[in-house]
């Protein structure tokens, strides 16, 4: 028998200001949901965060919150950062802990406020994702260290500006059918050919938006699931890079993305192709074309064109980020792994309602963490 | 940013000094106590070349704090004479910006802490014209 | 005064800003006539530091220049004195940063000097007296300033940024000019000053002319001319400090020196007046040209008062360092005119606040 984690409960918040919720609500609002679904409490809980101690004066996140929450008895709790892959690596922290044994639950919450500070403030502590010393002393912001790349990829690919521009109207299209979605409008591509540009060539409207949620997971040990149809979390795998962008071999790859695929595929034992759904991260609509290149789903230079050609709508070759992805459904910096990896596990459980991929059995979802620095990648699967 | 956190760096801010491995021959910025190729401490700090070329290049609109007075500027990545690569921003741009074009190293102010704090000077790359 | 042991300049280097804001744009803004400030001052336009630019940061351009024509090591440069009225900081040595930066240090003097716009030239005879004492081997005497007058008033038509280093060390002919002698001559002339407080400084308008620069000037360079047996037309250039482009010639007549001896050190018509900077930047820009054999005369001057006078006769080392460095007049044509918002944008005119910081 399998020793891998099952899903046994899932929350989502709804993504955008939040006026009313700080994030220990916003915590207890998705840590409720997956507590009071499964009927299970946590024996430890790990949070993805990245800048709560930067924004909002408060490190100690994994115990501050769960004690202001109050969902459950305190637990050994962490925080586990790794910029915006937190996320993906809180619920790798919560994946060990299980299979090995050591906890026989997990609750993992990635849990962000970006909102309540002016946008330069927010800027300045997103940069934190890049090296302080030789990145964001000079004044890089981390969306000028993504065009780097978005340029250079363009030049070398030679691919359309509207290309890119497509992914973000069809991530707005998914995201109308999403009640968790931050932008749940609909735009064309001319919207974000005209946006403000942010740092040349990304607009405006190439980048997710900023804005607060949570996302929450409950693994236990298979011998603590119950029902017909689990949901297990088949293998997940890290790869990493340098970083500084001057310390990447090449401007237009991110081959942390790739070492993730190979090592979560692997433990999985899995392939690309059997993958029925994927949620990419988007933070920026390159980062979308980047990252079916360098999970598999296509060859080098041709991410972008999956998308121009319809392959990762809903009924495309292989469904892409049916949700709306960062782009629409939203970007709270340390939740989105975990957004991302409910977004599979729904899919899977036959629960994405308007947003469902017919009869998913494998899906995997990731998440980036840097300008490509430090990429997790975690594959679910159903059981039988 | 702390005092010593800027003090720490002036080699490398104010004269761009890398690494050179003394070991494996790999030199590499910014500066480390061991090689990030083969992992050696026999390391000594070297001058990196003051002139490069342009590799990828991106004009910022919307800037981090202390960087306002600045805008439109770019951020670069530049290729050094001896290959080793460098993050930074241009200044005294009056023209186009291309990949490949020459550029050299000047020393400039970055940003300052407000009217009382320190100023934190740096290397910034001019177009070679 | 002349040193016990002979010495020469081994470099020199400068570094004018490539910003230019004319005389026609500053008298458009406070409704004057430019006529009014073009011809009376002779200066069509002044160079503007960039928003990223400070006198510690031109001193270093300045620096290398001239460390690139001396070939010498850092290392061997056991006296930095900066020159400037506009330093970065009020207490905290520009010399350092400059040293850092250069890679000057640590065995060494450093400090920065105020003398108006003779802060440079005060510099430079401390580092040959230096030099001759044997105490150190090499000396960089460093004029650099970020000049800037009140917002309409006369000096603003004037007041420009630029550097210039000049590295001096034991005497020989493979240096590029040897000094012959130098005068210095102080009074507490009081014709522009600026106290703590105060953002611009204040002047005495017409008494900066007779009793302040021509008496300093005129009274150095006659006491050189006397001390080492030289008359005017022993000299084939000549610079003066030049607040503007009619002192200097005025001057010149005065002292019975041809206005041509002038013509390749007066720069500011094109640049203004870069106060520490001034005579030295004119005096680069003559070593820039000037052959083996030839004499050449500078003579400061700073508010408060004083002036520095020398004689240098050009070595045939000269023409091996010449080409080593940017030249004057590179930085000279290399003009970017800006109008007068972004002009105050840059040089902090506009009191930031609110969303921009």
């Amino acid at each position: 028998m399998s020793d891998n984690p099952v899903v046994v409960g899932t929350g989502l918040t709804k993504i955008g200001r939040r006026w009313e919720d700080s994030l220990s609500d916003l915590f207890a609002e998705a840590s409720r949901q997956a507590i009071e679904e499964a009927g299970i409490q946590p024996q430890a809980v790990f949070v993805g965060n990245m800048v709560a101690g930067e924004l909002d004066g408060q490190e100690h996140l994994g115990l501050a919150l769960e004690d202001r929450a109050g969902v459950f008895p305190l637990v050994p709790a962490f925080k586990v950062e790794s910029a915006c892959s937190s996320g993906g690596s809180a619920l790798l922290a919560g994946y060990m802990a299980v299979k090995s044994g050591v906890y026989d639950s997990a609750l993992v919450v990635g849990v962000e406020k970006l909102s309540e500070e002016p946008s330069d403030n927010i800027t300045t502590a997103l940069a934190e994702a890049a090296d302080a010393d030789f990145e964001a002393y000079y004044g890089a912001s981390f969306t000028s260290l993504n065009a780097l790349l978005m340029r250079s990829y363009m030049k070398e690919y030679n691919v359309p500006r509207n290309w890119f521009s497509e992914i973000a109207v069809m991530m707005h299209k998914n995201a109308v059918d999403n009640p968790y979605a931050q932008l749940r409008k609909a735009i064309t591509v001319d919207d974000v050919n005209r946006s403000r540009v942010i740092a040349d060539p990304i607009r405006l409207l190439d980048c997710s938006p900023t804005g607060d949620g949570a996302a929450a997971i409950l693994l236990t040990k298979p011998e603590l699931a119950k029902g017909d149809v689990q949901v297990e979390l088949a293998g997940m795998g890290v790869g990493v890079d340098t970083i500084g962008v001057n310390g990447r071999v090449s401007l237009s790859d991110v081959p942390a993305t790739a070492r993730a695929a190979r090592a979560a595929f692997s433990a999985a034992k899995v392939e690309v192709k059997d993958l029925d759904v994927l949620e990419v991260h988007d933070a920026f609509t390159i980062m979308a074309a980047l990252a079916l290149e360098d999970i598999g789903v296509v060859g080098k230079g041709e991410g972008a064109k999956f998308f121009h050609e319809g392959s990762a709508e809903r009924d495309g070759k292989l469904p892409v980020n049916p949700e709306g992805g960062l782009k629409a459904r939203g970007h709270p910096v340390g939740a989105t792994g975990v957004y991302g990896a409910v977004e599979v596990v729904r899919q899977l459980q036959g629960k994405a309602g308007k947003m469902q991929v017919p009869n998913a059995e494998i899906g995997a979802f990731h998440n980036l963490g840097g300008s490509g620095s430090h990429a997790v990648i975690g594959v679910f699967k159903r059981k039988r | 940013m702390t005092v010593p956190r800027y003090w720490r760096n002036i080699g490398a801010h104010y004269r761009l000094e890398g690494i050179r491995c003394k070991s494996c021959g790999e030199v590499s910025f910014p500066p480390r106590s061991s090689c990030p190729k083969c992992h050696s401490k026999d390391v000594e700090v070297v001058q990196l070349p003051r002139k490069g070329k342009v590799v990828s290049f991106s004009l910022l609109r919307s800037p981090p704090k202390g960087f306002e007075a600045y805008v439109p500027y770019y951020v670069v990545v530049v290729e050094l004479e001896n290959g080793v690569r460098v993050l930074g921003t241009l200044t005294d741009v009056f023209g186009e910006v291309k990949e490949g074009m020459e550029v050299e190293a000047v020393f400039r102010k970055i940003s300052e802490d407000g009217e009382e704090g320190l100023i934190y000077y740096g290397t910034k790359f001019r177009p070679i014209t | 005064m002349k040193p016990k042991n002979p010495v020469s300049i081994y470099g020199w280097g400068s570094y004018v800003p490539p910003y230019r804001l004319t005389v026609a744009e500053i008298s458009r803004v406070w409704g004057r006539d430019p006529v009014q400030y073009e011809e009376e001052l002779n200066v069509k336009e002044k160079a503007v530091a960039g928003p990223d630019e400070d006198s510690a940061t031109m001193a270093v351009e300045a620096g290398r220049n001239a460390l690139s024509r001396a070939g010498v090591d850092p290392k061997e440069i056991g006296a930095l004195y900066v020159g400037t009225e506009s330093p970065p900081y009020a207490v905290k040595p520009t010399a350092t940063t400059v040293a850092e930066a250069l890679g000057v240090g640590p065995f060494s003097l450093a400090a920065d000097l105020e003398f108006a716009c003779k802060a440079g030239t005060e510099g430079l005879q401390a580092a040959i007296a230096l030099v001759s004492s044997g105490m150190v081997k090499y000396g960089m005497a460093i004029g650099s300033d970020t000049a800037q007058g009140g917002p309409g008033d006369h000096l603003e038509y004037t007041a420009a940024s630029g550097a210039t280093a000049i590295i001096v060390g034991p005497s020989s002919k493979e240096a590029a000019a040897t000094l012959e002698g130098s005068v210095s001559f102080v009074s507490d002339t009081p014709d522009f000053w600026r106290r703590y407080a105060a953002r611009y400084p204040s002047h005495g308008e017409g008494f900066t002319g007779e009793p302040a620069y021509f008496k300093h000037v005129e009274g150095a360079t006659r006491a050189l001319m006397e001390e080492l047996g030289l008359k005017p037309s022993d000299f084939d250039y000549v610079v003066f400090h030049q607040p503007n482009g009619r002192y200097p010639l005025t001057a010149a007549k005065a002292l019975g020196i041809s206005p041509s001896a002038l013509k390749v050190g007066l720069l500011s018509p094109m640049i203004g007046n870069t106060y520490a900077a001034a005579s030295i930047t004119g005096f680069s820009a003559i070593l820039d040209v000037a052959k083996p054999g030839q004499r050449v005369l500078v003579t400061s001057f700073g508010s408060g008062a004083g002036s520095d006078s020398f004689s240098f006769v050009i070595e045939e080392g000269i023409e091996g360092r010449r080409d080593k460095a940017k030249k004057v007049m590179d930085y000279v044509s290399k003009r970017v005119e800006i109008d007068y918002a972004l002009y105050l944008k840059f040089r902090g005119g506009i009191r930031l606040g609110g969303g921009a910081k």
